[in-house]
C-alpha cells in the first residue's frame, strides 16, 4: 500500500525525467528523416511512413496475433533462462569450486554465436515452438546466471557473521541479508536478460518459425516492403521501450530505494 | 537451572585459539559475574577480537571451556554493520525479528530506544547511508541494546568516533547499565575508554594472547569523573606488565608504581605468567 503510493508520487518526477530520453529518440528520427531524404523510398522510408504502415498494420488486426505469438515465445525463453539462471547461479556462487568451475562453461555459452544454437535448435527441435524459445533461454540463461553467481559470492561476511551473533533463523536470514543483496544484481542482468530475449526470439522466427513477428520481417523483405520492414522493427522496439521503462525501471527503483542515487 | 536463576555468569578456562600453526590466544582464563563490566584491553592483533569471537560463538572452540549461563547476549561489533536497505528503525529491530517479537511490538521498542540513543523520529525512517558515523554506531548500540540482553559483548565499537561522540555513548551506555545487572564484556586498546566504564580490566599481551594482570576498580562507574578517569589511566600506564603488553619502554625504577600499592581503587588482582611453554614452541 505504502509502496503503491510512494510509485504513484514518484511517477510525476519519472515521467518528467523522460522529457531526455524523448529528445534523444526524437533526434534519432529527424536523423532517420534526413536520411530517408537522402537514399529514397525504396532504401529508407520516412518515419512517416513507417509509422502509418504500423498503424495500418494494428488497425487491420494483423499486427497483435503476430506480436503477441513473439512475446509469449520470449517470455517463455526469459522465465525458462531467469528461473534457471537466478537459482543454478546463486547456487554455484555458494561454493567457490562451483563457481570456478562455471566460469569457463558460462564464457562459452556467452561466446557462442545465437545463431549457432539456432542451427542447433532447427534440427533438435524442428519448426515450432520449442526453437524460439531454446534458442532464447540459451542466449539468456548465461547473463543471468553470472549475475545471480556474482551476487552469491558478494554476500557481506560481517553482515552474515551479524547474523550469526544475533541467531538468526535460516528464513530470516535468507530473505533479510542475502536475498536484497543478491537482487541488486540480479535485477540488471534481468533487465538485460529480457532485452536479449527480445532481438533473438525475432531472429529465431524470421528463420525457423511461419508466424510470429520474425515470420512477417521474413514476409516483407520477400516483398521489398521496406516501409512494413520498419514498422516491425518499430513496434518490437516500442514494445521493449514500453516493458523496461514502465515496468522494469520502476519496480528497480523501488527494490532499491536503500541505495538513494536517484 | 537453579545455578543460572541464583547469578548467571561468563567463566572462560584454559581458553586457546590457533590459526593454522599461528597460536593466537593460549590459556585464558577470566570470570565474569552478571552486573559486572570487564574490559580486555592490549595492543592491537593480540588476539582480543578472536576471544570475544569464541564468547559470542561465532568461531568454534577447540581448546578449553567456555562457560556461560547468560539467556540473551547480544554484540555490538567494530563497524555498525547495519543492513543497508533496512530503515534505521528496521535496524535497531533485527535482533527483535529474529526472537520473533510480533511486527508491532517490535517497531515499538525500537522506536523508544531509538529516540533514547539520542535519534531524531525522522532518522529512524532513513536508510544507512543517509545517517552519519556516529548515527551508525548509535543504531547499532540501540540493535543490541533493545533487545535487554543479559550479556553485552562490545568489539571496539566506539574506537572510530571523534572524542565528543564517544563521550555522549559512553553517558549513553554507563546510563543504560546502571542498575540492570547486565554483564558486558568490552574489548578496547584504549585504556581510558576501559577506566570510564569497567570495573575489571583484564590486560592482554600478544604472542600468544594471553591474559597478564587483572586490575579491579572499586568506584562505580556512574560517579567516575574526568580526573578519575585521567588519574587512574596515567596510574595503569605506569604498571610494568602493562607497558610490556603494549611494546612501550620500561620506566625507570623510581617511577613505577609497585604492585599491589592501591593509591585509590586501581588494584592488582593477579597476575599472569608467561604462556605455557607448550605454545612457545607453536610459535612462528
Amino acid at each position: 500500500m505504502k509502496a503503491a503510493a510512494r510509485w504513484l508520487a514518484g511517477l510525476p518526477a519519472y515521467l518528467w525525467s523522460g522529457w531526455g530520453a524523448a529528445a534523444s529518440l526524437l533526434l534519432c528520427l529527424a536523423l532517420w528523416e534526413w536520411a530517408a531524404g537522402l537514399y529514397g523510398d525504396l532504401i529508407l522510408p520516412d518515419p512517416r511512413a513507417a509509422l502509418a504502415t504500423l498503424a495500418g498494420l494494428f488497425a487491420d488486426g494483423s499486427a497483435w496475433p503476430e506480436l503477441l505469438v513473439t512475446a509469449r515465445r520470449a517470455l517463455a525463453g526469459f522465465a525458462l533462462a531467469l528461473a534457471a539462471g537466478s537459482v543454478l547461479g546463486v547456487a554455484a556462487g555458494l561454493s567457490m569450486t562451483a563457481a570456478m568451475m562455471a566460469r569457463p562453461v558460462v564464457t562459452v555459452l556467452i561466446g557462442t554465436p545465437p545463431i549457432a544454437w539456432l542451427v542447433l535448435a532447427l534440427l533438435w527441435f524442428g519448426a515450432g515452438d520449442g526453437t524460439p524459445v531454446f534458442t532464447v533461454f540459451v542466449a539468456a540463461f548465461p547473463v543471468v546466471f553470472v549475475g545471480a553467481l556474482q551476487g552469491a559470492r558478494t554476500v557481506d561476511g560481517q553482515l552474515a557473521e551479524l547474523a550469526a551473533a544475533y541467531r538468526v533463523p535460516l528464513p530470516m536470514r535468507l530473505a533479510d541479508v542475502y536475498l536484497p543483496h543478491v537482487l541488486s544484481y540480479l535485477f540488471p542482468a534481468w533487465i538485460t536478460a529480457l532485452g536479449i530475449s527480445w532481438k533473438v526470439v525475432v531472429m529465431a522466427e524470421l528463420l525457423a518459425t511461419s508466424d510470429g513477428v520474425g515470420a512477417a520481417l521474413a514476409v516483407s523483405r520477400a516483398h521489398l516492403d521496406t516501409a512494413a520492414t520498419l514498422a516491425w522493427i518499430l513496434a518490437v522496439v516500442g514494445l521493449l521501450l514500453a516493458v523496461e521503462y514502465l515496468l522494469l525501471e520502476p519496480v528497480k527503483r523501488e527494490v532499491e530505494r536503500w541505495r538513494g542515487a536517484a | 537451572m537453579t545455578r543460572a536463576a541464583a547469578s548467571p555468569r561468563l567463566a572462560a578456562h584454559g581458553v586457546g585459539h590457533a590459526y593454522a600453526l599461528r597460536t593466537v590466544l593460549a590459556g585464558i582464563d577470566f570470570d565474569l559475574p552478571a552486573g559486572r563490566v570487564a574490559a580486555l584491553v592490549g595492543p592491537s592483533g593480540c588476539g582480543k577480537t578472536t576471544l570475544l569471537h569464541l564468547v559470542a560463538g561465532l568461531l568454534p572452540l577447540r581448546e578449553g571451556r567456555i562457560e556461560s549461563d547468560f539467556a540473551t547476549p547480544a554484540c555490538v561489533f567494530q563497524q555498525p554493520r547495519l543492513l543497508p536497505w533496512k530503515s534505521a528503525l528496521h535496524n535497531i529491530a533485527f535482533g527483535l525479528k529474529a526472537q520473533g517479537v510480533a511486527r508491532r511490538e517490535r517497531e515499538r521498542r525500537a522506536h523508544e530506544l531509538g529516540l533514547r540513543v539520542g535519534l531524531a523520529a525522522e532518522d529512524l525512517e532513513k536508510f544507512p547511508h543517509q545517517l552519519s558515523g556516529g548515527m551508525q554506531s548509535r543504531v547499532a548500540l540501540a540493535r543490541a541494546l533493545v533487545m535487554a540482553p543479559d550479556l553485552l559483548l562490545l568489539d571496539e565499537p566506539f574506537s572510530a568516533l571523534d572524542v565528543g561522540l564517544k563521550a555522549e555513548l559512553y553517558a549513553l551506555l554507563a546510563e543504560h547499565l546502571a542498575g540492570r545487572g547486565m554483564a558486558v564484556l568490552m574489548i578496547t586498546h584504549d585504556l581510558m575508554e576501559a577506566v570510564r566504564l569497567s570495573d575489571d580490566v583484564l590486560v592482554m599481551a600478544p604472542d600468544p594472547g594471553r591474559i597478564v594482570a587483572r586490575f579491579e576498580l572499586a568506584r562505580p562507574a556512574a560517579s567516575r569523573d574526568d580526573a578519575f578517569v585521567y588519574h587512574r589511566t596515567a596510574e595503569l600506564l605506569q604498571h610494568a606488565v602493562v607497558r610490556e603488553s603494549f611494546g612501550l619502554p620500561p620506566l625507570p625504577a623510581a617511577c613505577t608504581t609497585p604492585d599491589g600499592a592501591a593509591a585509590g581503587g586501581l588494584r592488582v588482582v593477579a597476575r599472569g605468567g608467561h604462556p605455557p611453554p607448550a605454545h612457545r614452541g607453536l610459535q612462528c
